[in-house]
């Protein structure tokens, strides 16, 4: 997705792009950085996803085939790792990158050198934790949760690797969100008042925020596991007056909104695509700006859901029973509104539309199936099933990743200058869809049928299952490879892409030409 | 040609800006530490862990409530591979709410070293931790025992006679842990020999 | 209208062979035996059938648009974007929806928080990777370990009915008491779950967690660890057989009995000596059964995880020490000790396997009354 070093105007005063390796390692420039992260995020992808092909080929039947359980503990964990910081996470930084600035009139992001350092730690993050699982004893293999004492007290002794690895992923997520924060606060161009903005760029406002506010209540759990494993602490040592189940309630104070980070820059880019197909105004901007804020806030609320056998007293389980259903309502309301923009409106199905659609129809299964699993006595049973897999790739794949997806195709001819091949786009999406339903549904009965999650051998009535699951998997990570042979594709060339190539899309992005230059509104534009 | 990069004015306000969220992620850092004791304050108001107090309770002579009766259990279990036998003298007892009570629970090291133990005490169900005050209780210190050496800990306690309506069992378990190689295990053994 | 009925039950009487067949895999939460677990399973088919109605609501006037609403169409767009009345309306009703669905749920959830009045307490530890029971008032205990023999998970064996799903003691519950798990655990956070009884409880270090069931019908039922706990998290089920109480009174006298028999014959091994022959072969079942899941079958351990003892100076080395390190365990490991779970004859039979095994040729035997000396000496 580089944007390629067209002869920039010659009334322009910026120089171009340097050349070679040195572009890229000192680059200041938030196109070439949204590109990097969006480079990376896709490499680790891959690597990620192929440590799902691990996980999906060893429980294609019962029985130990391929590895033995404590590897396929390290794959669980370093999948989750993988997928929520490496690729998921960067991948909305890179479009932040991309287009944040594009949107709001800006010439860059507002710290165009903590930006670079943001994106050039991450290598070094995962480097870190891929390197630890060739260690003597193994990489961490506690889930990416990683509950104490199993973290702590019996964890392998690379467990240090993975505490700096999180550490280095969380300051750059951090050092990423400041420079979004101030971008948006102080370099709007002239007229772009706050209800201007557009959504991608507001929800990206309040995951910015999220960011700030948990990111570093990571850190403070990963150092705490640090010093209990290392420094005789007991923080979550019952025999020197700590508490385990203390480790879960600092976690998911984390990890809650942690999931809401990952998923309110989806909201932003769905909300971009579908008024763009539609040729129709996003219906309820403001009650989506409010919508997002409230889901922002009731995430900090709601991080025992996760928690409900550890044994909380009755209360407890009831108010967070209770706020957590509540945030089905404002998230409705996104539902209702997406429909409400589609509903009269003329619409045109590009790729970019389609992974919307999907998103909005998959999103919401996943949805009511968090609904679901809000109902405490209910989450008795599904708690630690697949039922919770499903659940959550549901939101995270068909959720995030596909938002992520649409994005790309959305915003391609704009970073490239050319259209994407859009036959070979379809046949992606198509394949990306039937696959993904196919890994993932059946996951709602393994979990209700009572098979849980992370082990690496089931019982014989899950087998038939398991192996829908695992051909659906299997075809799911060779689409990507459709994917990944697109955007090459259309970096290295196709039919040149219009400066608006969608016909009802909205923004500033927009007004520049295609591929969008080196720099762009140096002069501000004037929002009416 | 003569417009300045409009990011220019605004430097200074990136800085103050940036100082700002600064301080959010340090103070967010600091945060996560502050939400031990914070979870510890929380839990011994609401008995969330079913943790009691370490700090020994006052008697100070309530009146007994003799309508009803609360059954109180002990359990008393030792961690993983601790080799120290550990039993209460009775399993359960029935008791008036406001009531003074003694119970007594046996150790016993097994080893033929000295070593340290710690008991840590849970309460089921967890929200009537808060109802069960201690006036004295082996749990509050370490216990060094010699090797061999048997025991017999002692344990006073109350419950509180506003022990909710409708409850009537209460289990309170002691996990014993061997805190021998612990500095604090180490303190403890040092006490006892130079006593 | 009437034609389009015929076809519709054609259609779903043409699929009802596929139920059928897809019967041996449950594709449902079981309705289990007990009062709470029916609760529960109503519970969940109500909110299932809310979210599908919700679903096709919204799904369907979205298919709606998707359909009619195209550009290919010649539709012109409406410009519309916004609504109070329609957002007031769809944010009210999904609160109404809620508060409907909270009302039942927290009247299940009170009623399993009630674990007063139970008849039988039985005091559940988990460890990596098994389960130990303890009857609260008969001073009844024992541990509970997978079944499943290596050959079938390493395929070597065909994998049969309860493959992963059985163990060697079970626990044994009478049915229609009201019987009270009392939950902890002695090394990481493992979880208590069996479906049937809609019951699943993290078993905590250093603390302890209440459930209840009351099992309405006599069977055998069939669970899981729930928590990930390591290596062998998979392979830690919980299998209980609910019994009338009458029966089940009788199962405890019985096990009581045994135990003291098997503990007065334990005395008795003291003062006999077995052979090598007999240690060898009662120590590999011991091993496979309590050793080979960390140290591996073959003795060689996992490097970095767990030792192995092909060759170590532990099991070549000083006899005392490797007897010791078996019945008290390594502090701060996997390594358990053993004395609470093997009698001294396996433990006798495993360790003079481990020091003969896999050319570890020490030629050395370990009699009970060798293990019983060490532990005692260590008094």
């Amino acid at each position: 997705m580089s944007s390629v070093a067209e002869p920039v105007d010659g009334h322009e005063h910026h120089h171009g792009p340097a050349t070679g390796l040195k572009r890229w390692l000192f680059t200041t420039n938030h196109k070439d950085i949204g590109s990097l992260y969006l480079w990376f995020s896709f490499a680790m992808f891959l690597v990620g996803g192929a440590m799902a092909m691990v996980i999906r080929a060893e429980l294609f039947q019962p029985g130990l085939q391929l590895v033995d359980p404590n590897f396929f503990n390290q794959m669980t964990t370093v999948h989750g790792l993988i997928m929520v910081f490496g690729a998921v996470m960067p991948a909305f930084t890179g479009l932040a990158n991309w287009m944040i600035p594009m949107m709001i009139g800006a010439p860059d992001m507002a710290l165009p050198r903590m930006n670079n350092w943001s994106f050039w730690i991450l290598p070094f993050a995962f480097s870190m934790l891929l390197f630890s699982l060739f260690t003597e004893g193994g990489g961490p293999n506690f889930g990416w949760t990683f509950y104490a004492p199993l973290s702590t007290t019996y964890s392998p002794e690379s467990t240090a690797l993975f505490v700096f690895a999180v550490h280095i992923m969380g300051i750059s997520s951090i050092m990423g969100a400041i420079n979004v924060v101030v971008t948006i606060v102080n370099m709007r161009a002239p007229g772009m008042t706050w209800m201007k903005l557009p959504l991608f760029v507001w929800t990206w406002l309040i995951t910015a925020f999220l960011l700030i506010a948990v990111m570093p209540v990571l850190a403070g759990a990963v150092t705490m596991v640090l010093t209990d494993k290392y420094f005789g602490t007991s923080f979550f040592d019952a025999a020197g007056g700590g508490d385990p189940v203390m480790f879960q309630h600092i976690f998911w104070f984390f990890g809650h909104p942690e999931v809401y980070i990952m998923i309110l820059p989806a909201f932003g880019v769905v909300s971009a695509i579908i008024p763009a197909f539609s040729r129709k105004p996003l219906f309820g901007y403001a009650s989506m700006v409010y919508a997002t804020a409230s889901i922002a806030i009731l995430s900090f609320l709601v991080w025992a859901h996760h928690m409900f056998t550890t044994g909380m007293p009755l209360f407890g389980q009831l108010f967070f029973m209770y706020c957590t259903m509540l945030i089905a309502v404002p998230t409705g309301v996104k539902v209702f509104n997406w429909v409400a923009t589609m509903w009269r409106g003329a619409l045109t199905f590009e790729v970019p539309m389609l992974f919307a659609v999907a998103f909005v129809i998959l999103f919401t299964i996943g949805g009511f199936s968090g609904l679901m699993l809000a109902i405490t006595p209910v989450d008795f049973q599904y708690h630690d099933t697949y039922f919770v897999v499903a659940h959550f790739h549901y939101v995270l794949v068909t959720g995030a990743v596909f938002s992520i997806m649409a994005a790309v195709y959305y915003w391609l001819p704009k970073w490239t200058g050319h259209m994407y091949d859009e036959g070979l786009g379809k046949m992606h999406f198509w394949c990306s869809l039937i696959s993904v339903n196919v890994l993932f549904f059946p996951m709602h009965f393994l979990g209700l049928a009572g098979m849980p999650r992370r082990i690496p051998d089931y019982a014989l009535q899950f087998a038939d299952i398991n192996q829908i699951v695992s051909i659906g998997g299997f075809a799911f990570g060779l689409s990507q490879l459709i994917f990944l042979w697109l955007v090459i594709k259309c970096v290295r060339g196709g039919e040149a892409a219009a400066a608006k190539p969608w016909e009802g899309s909205e923004g500033l992005e927009w007004t520049v030409p295609s591929p969008a230059p080196y720099h762009t509104f140096t002069t501000p534009p004037e929002v009416k | 040609m003569s417009e300045r990069p409009h990011s220019q004015p605004n430097k200074p306000d990136h800085r103050r800006l940036l100082i700002k969220l600064g301080f959010a992620v340090l103070g967010m850092f600091g945060f996560a530490f502050a939400l031990v004791p914070l979870y510890d304050v929380f839990c011994d108001i609401t008995g969330l862990n079913g943790r009691t107090s370490d700090v020994a309770a006052v008697y100070d002579g309530p009146t007994i409530d003799t309508s009803r009766k609360v059954t109180i259990e002990f359990i008393a279990r030792t961690q993983g591979e601790m080799p120290w036998g550990f039993k209460p003298t009775v399993k359960r007892m029935s008791v008036h709410p406001g009531e003074m009570h003694m119970a007594e629970f046996e150790v016993h090291n097994l080893t033929g070293r000295p070593m340290v133990g710690q008991a840590v005490p849970s309460v089921s169900p967890g929200t009537l931790a808060t109802y069960l005050h201690k006036t004295e209780c082996f749990c509050f210190n370490q216990q060094p025992l010699a090797p061999g050496e048997t025991k017999a800990l002692p344990l006073r306690f109350f419950i509180d006679t506003d022990f909710p309506e409708g409850m009537t069992t209460i289990t309170l378990s002691y996990t014993l842990f061997d805190i021998t190689d612990t500095e604090a295990g180490i303190a403890a053994s040092q006490a006892a020999a130079s006593r | 209208m009437l034609r389009t009925a015929t076809r519709l039950t054609a259609g779903v009487g043409a699929l009802l062979p596929l139920i059928t067949a897809a019967a041996e895999t449950p594709l449902n939460m079981t309705k289990g035996v007990t009062a709470v677990s029916q609760d529960v399973y109503q519970l969940h088919m109500t909110i299932f059938y809310i979210c599908c109605v919700i679903g096709l609501i919204v799904f369907g006037v979205m298919f709606w648009s998707i359909i009619h609403h195209r550009k290919s169409k010649g539709v012109k767009p409406a410009q519309f974007h916004e609504s109070t009345k329609v957002e007031i309306f769809w944010t009210a009703v999904p609160l109404l929806i809620l508060i409907g669905m909270a009302i039942p749920a927290t009247q299940v959830l009170m009623n399993m928080d009630d674990t007063s009045e139970a008849d039988v307490t039985v005091l559940v530890t988990g460890s990596q990777w098994k389960w130990h029971y303890k009857y609260i008032d008969d001073d009844v205990e024992y541990y509970s370990l997978l079944a499943t023999p290596r050959a079938e998970i390493e395929n070597k064996l065909a994998k049969t009915d309860n493959y992963l799903l059985e163990v060697d003691r079970p626990l044994v519950l009478p049915i229609g008491k009201k019987v009270r798990f009392l939950m902890t655990s002695d090394d990481v956070i493992h979880s208590w779950w069996v479906p049937e009884f809609a019951v699943k409880k993290d078993a905590n270090p250093g603390f302890i967690n209440e459930a209840w069931t009351r099992i309405d019908e006599p069977g055998t039922y069939r669970g899981q660890c729930a928590e990930l706990c390591g290596k062998d998290h998979g392979f830690m089920p919980i299998v209980v057989i609910a019994k009338p109480d009458t029966e089940y009174r009788a199962w405890l006298t019985n096990l009581k009995a045994e135990q003291a028999q098997a503990k007065a014959e334990e005395q008795k091994l003291l003062a006999m000596s077995m052979s090598m022959e007999e240690l060898m072969a009662e120590g590999e079942k011991v091993y496979l059964a309590a050793c080979a899941a960390c140290h591996q079958p073959n003795g060689e351990g996992l490097k970095g995880v767990f030792p192995g003892l092909k060759g170590s100076p532990l099991t070549i080395g000083d006899i005392n020490g490797h007897i010791d390190i078996v019945i008290h365990g390594k502090k701060g490991t996997a390594m358990q000790a053993f004395d609470k779970q093997l009698s001294l004859r396996e433990l006798a039979a495993v360790i003079t396997y481990e020091r003969n095994a896999w050319g570890n040729d020490t030629g050395q035997m370990v009699q009970p009354k060798d293990v019983d000396a060490r532990i005692k000496s260590a008094i």
